[in-house]
Order: structure tokens, then sequence, then C-alpha cells
């Protein structure tokens, strides 16, 4: 697959990104060098290997289910934009 | 030719531990907003997730329970999107390696016909916060308690053909769920939502365009948004139109449903596995263990209650669905005595009771126990079925158990037949023209006219006398 400019609009767009159209012909250019690169990697044989989630050969260790964390309702709120009755204040999202 | 609608479900079911899936944050309804959102919960930099034991647990049990495939390395996800409940930018979910692989529910229909809907599988994911819409002059209000909470989302196959199918199915789940103690049942916290697929089409034709209508919250709610989505496409269908695939948002109060979003605005969530996470291990010793602590399941209960109680399989049904009913029931059983009456007694004046002031039967002012002994008083015969009632009240007001209440409101039913029949004497020395009315009648008028002296008796009685003894004592003194 191409990628072009509407491409990486589209991309930007779901990263919320803002690229200018300047940055956004160097970018196609790099994503599709990547792209190629991946192309490659796809030739490999990989029908006697098992798909890999990780690249560590352990598994998650699991915690206990403990309360652990305490209350940092008044920490967390100093530090937002904005605050009012215990909430975080965002602009106004309509479903 | 008619429609064929084909229906698939999602639920989301919330598990009932104490902590988050990936903090140790406590997991509660009704406390105060963010009170309950630790550094991990808020999405901050820096700060890594670690797995809860026991949601691991709870969504391996739910595999089991419903013959599922256990994915002994399931992988998390990172499902990315924007939204400001969301503080990690990513939900963490699962998508290729689930826990849970594919498995069967089997449903009984009101028909009494049986139903198999195949799970496509189950996998844990977190909960998003809470978005306040109201209240915050012209803002959206975060409250990221939720924010973390472990969820096991179950997809079915697209196996049910009506709403009634889809409600039955979903009232099973409910039953399993709570039955195996991974999750509260509480419908209206939220604790189970449903999300259902329809399509529609010709019989012998492919599958039609589905709409999604998401987070349905009540089984009723789920019915008639299905009836009313199959409507729509109906009408869209032979007007010539055609069906948009979009995610439709119902309003239980208004009874409508609309398009949430546009088809230009799909999202794309990126999926990758999450490399914060390591894929979760589920060894053969865990499976051992978790097979040997799995509880008793809703079919299984069933079976019992028919066997050991000699409920009819419609009784059965109501009473072992519900893991909080059927062990009212049972309970009641126990301290009563009379499995029959407590069956009688828990789908009767009880249900009624709890639907009238909208109780869980968690929730009920009657124990199991109180219940169980008014049923005791009932079989040997201190009291009437009708006066059972009235302590029924009393207990429910409160007011104390049912001995306590028959002693202080001196409800005993008579038992010394020698007052009954005094009773009964002077009633029918006062009521000359109904005696001689009576006499002068055929049996039949006879059994409908005796109605009159047993009211009489009940009046004078205040409701004490044991309507057997009285029936008998009338019948013998009138028929003379």
């Amino acid at each position: 697959m191409a990628i072009d400019s509407k491409v990486v609009a589209q991309v930007a767009h779901l990263a919320r990104l803002k690229v200018d159209q300047a940055d956004s012909d160097a970018l196609s250019s790099r994503l599709n060098d990547i792209l190629a690169m991946v192309d490659q990697l796809q030739q490999a044989d990989v029908a006697d290997v098992a798909p890999m989630a990780h690249p560590l050969d352990v598994t998650q260790p699991l915690r206990d289910d403990e309360v652990s964390e305490p209350n940092i309702r008044d920490k967390a709120l100093e530090i937002a934009p904005a605050a009012e009755d215990g909430c975080f204040l965002v602009p106004r999202v309509i479903e | 030719m008619s429609w064929e609608v084909v229906i698939g479900l999602e639920i989301h079911v919330q598990l009932n531990t104490t902590s988050k899936l990936f903090s140790g944050s406590k997991l509660s309804t009704g406390a105060e907003p963010n009170t309950q959102a630790s550094l991990v919960d808020l999405g901050m930099p820096g700060t890594l997730p670690v797995v809860n034991k026991e949601a691991v647990r709870k969504a391996a049990l739910f595999g089991l329970a419903i013959n599922a495939d256990i994915c002994r390395h399931s992988v998390f996800e990172r499902k990315n999107y924007f939204y400001p409940d969301l503080p990690k930018g990513y939900q963490t979910t699962q998508l290729d390696k689930p826990i849970v692989g594919a498995g069967v529910v089997e449903v009984q229909l009101e028909s009494g016909e049986k139903k198999v809907v195949r799970i496509h599988h189950a996998h844990l994911e977190e909960d998003a916060g809470k978005s306040l819409h109201e209240d915050f002059h012209g803002m959206t209000g975060i409250d990221l308690n939720r924010a973390g909470t472990p969820l096991i989302e179950v997809v079915t196959e697209p196996d049910m053909s009506n709403a009634e199918e889809a409600v039955a199915f979903a009232k099973k789940l409910h039953a399993i769920v709570t039955s195996i103690g991974i999750c509260d049942g509480d419908m209206s916290q939220g604790n189970m939502r449903f999300d259902v697929n329809v399509s529609i089409r010709k019989p012998g034709e492919p599958l039609g365009t589905r709409t999604e209508t998401k987070n349905l919250n009540s089984f009723r709610f789920m019915e008639r948004a299905i009836k009313l989505e199959v409507e729509r496409q109906i009408d869209v269908l032979e007007d010539g139109g055609e069906i948009v695939q979009e995610t439709r948002l119902y309003n239980g109060d208004t009874h409508t449903a609309r398009s949430m979003r546009s088809k230009e605005d799909a999202n794309d969530y990126r999926y990758f596995p999450c490399p914060d996470l390591l894929p979760v291990e589920i060894t053969d010793a865990d499976l051992d263990a978790l097979k040997a602590a799995m509880p008793e399941l809703p079919d299984a209960r069933k079976a019992r209650f028919i066997a050991d109680y000699q409920l009819s399989e419609y009784d059965a049904d109501l009473l072992s669905g519900d893991l909080a009913t059927a062990a009212f029931f049972e309970g009641a059983t126990k301290a009563g005595g009379d499995a029959k009456l407590a069956a009688n007694w828990v789908m009767g004046e009880l249900a009624a009771k709890l639907n009238a002031e909208e109780k869980a039967i968690g929730e009920s002012p009657v124990s199991a126990e109180q219940l169980g002994q008014l049923i005791a008083r009932l079989k040997d015969g201190t009291i009437s079925s009708k006066i059972a009632k009235q302590v029924f009240e009393a207990c429910w007001a409160g007011e104390g158990d049912p001995d306590v209440v028959i002693e202080a409101k001196g409800l005993k039913q008579m038992s010394d037949s020698g007052e009954l029949e005094k009773i009964v004497d002077d009633i029918i020395a006062n009521n000359a023209p109904q005696v001689e009315d009576y006499r002068n009648s055929d049996d039949d008028k006879r059994k409908k006219k005796i109605g009159f002296f047993v009211g009489q008796a009940m009046k004078a009685t205040q409701g004490k006398a044991n309507p057997q003894q009285l029936n008998q004592l009338l019948k013998q003194k009138l028929d003379q």
C-alpha cells in the first residue's frame, strides 16, 4: 500500500496531530520507506513460527486483588486545567 | 414473504473484584467523583499496569462455565481512540487472543423449546470513566472512578432470531455470571450492559447490513429496542431504501432510537499488543483449581430443584435462574419444611411486594428464615393462609418474626372446637331467615349459601377460625 498525503492526513487526524503540507510530503515518503521494509519482512518464511505478542519469554506476574491506592483526588485536580465539584472539566462533548 | 431477523449480542459484564483490573484502586459504586482513581487510572506517564489475579480467575471461570476453551496465553491489546473519559488514549482490551474462546449457552424458551446460542469468545478489558454532561454550565465533567473497572465482553454468534430469544439468552447469561459469583448482576448499576446487532433478510438470502444499538441496561429495554429496530429496518427496505451500517442509541424513556456515529467518522482503532503487559498464562493447575471451585450452575440447580423439591419445570426455572432467589427459596424451604409452599410464597406474595417497592430480593425486609417460620405456622395449622398474608405484611413492616407477630396480635387460629362451636351456634340462632333459606335449597345452592355463614364466623373470630374445621362444623349443624 502506498501512503499519499490523504493517508497521512487521516493518520494524523486519528492521532490528533497537526501536520502541514510540507511536512506531509516528507512524512509520506518516510512512511513509504517504512512500509517497504515491512514488505521485505513479510517475505520471511514464518510458517513454523508461533506469533509473538512480546519479545520477552516470560508471562505476566499477577497482583492480589487488594486495594493499595489511596485517594489522590485533590492533587490530581490541582494540576488539571479546569475542575469543579470533584470532576475534571473538559470542553463539552456531545455524542 | 416475511423477513427473517438475525441478532447477535455483545455483553459487558462487570466483574465484582475488590480492586481494578490494572491498579489497586478501590472498586465501589457511589463514591465521590475521582476519589477512586490512581495514577494508573488517570493515565499518568511513567505508570505501569499490573494485572489483577482475581479478574483473570473470574474470566477463566466464566469460560469453564460455558464449556469454552481457555486461552493459555491470552494477550492484552491497545484499542486507540480519543475520548475525555479514557485518559490513556487507549482502552486496554483483548483481540486476537482473548482469555475465553468459543463456547455455548443453552437457553430454554417460553415455549419449552431449547435453543443453543454459540459464544464467539469473551475477552477481558477495562471500563472507561464517566462523562457528565449536566450541571457543568456548558462543559463536561469527567469522573474516573469507573476507569479501569474489570469487564468481560461476551460476544455471541448471530444465533438469535427474535427479541424474545435475545432476552431469554440475556437472562440465562445473567443467571450464569451471578451463579458463579463473578458479577453482582445489578442491571440498574450497569453491572451488565448489552449491545445488540440486528439485521434482517429474506429467508435463504445472505446476511443483511446490521446496525448496533449500544448500552442497553435492562432486559425490557433490550426487547423493546430490538423490536423497534426490526420495524425500522423493515420500513426502510420495504420503502426501497438501504440499511446503513451504524451505531444507534436507544432512549428507553421515549422509546426512540437515533444514529450515533456516521460512517465517515468510523473509528479506526489501530489495535496492537500492549507493550506494557506480558501474555497472561493459565496453567493446568490453575484450570484444575477453577474446575474444583466451580459453583453450581443454573441448569444443574434447576435439575436439582425438580428432583429434590418436586417442583414443576416452570417453577424450577423461575426459582433457579437468579442465585439470590434460589438461595432465598432454599432458605425458606429449609426453615419452613415445605418446598411447594416456599415456592408459591417466593414467586407470589414476596415477588409482588418486591416488585411494588422496586426492591431486589437481597433487600427483602422479610428474610428467608422468617418466611420459613411463617410457612411452618401455616403448615402446622397455627394460622390460616389469610392470616398468613397479614403476618407477612407485619414482618415486611419490621414488626418482628412471624411467631412474635402472631403472638403479639393474637392471630393464632382457633383450635378449640368448643369455642368455635359456640360461635357457630350463635350465628345459626341469630340468622334464622338465612338458615331457613339454606335448608330449603338443594345441594348445589347450599354450597354457595354456606359462604354467608363462613363470612359471619370469620368476622366473629377475626379470621382466626380454621377454615376446614369451620366448614365441617357449619355443614354438620346446618344440614341436620
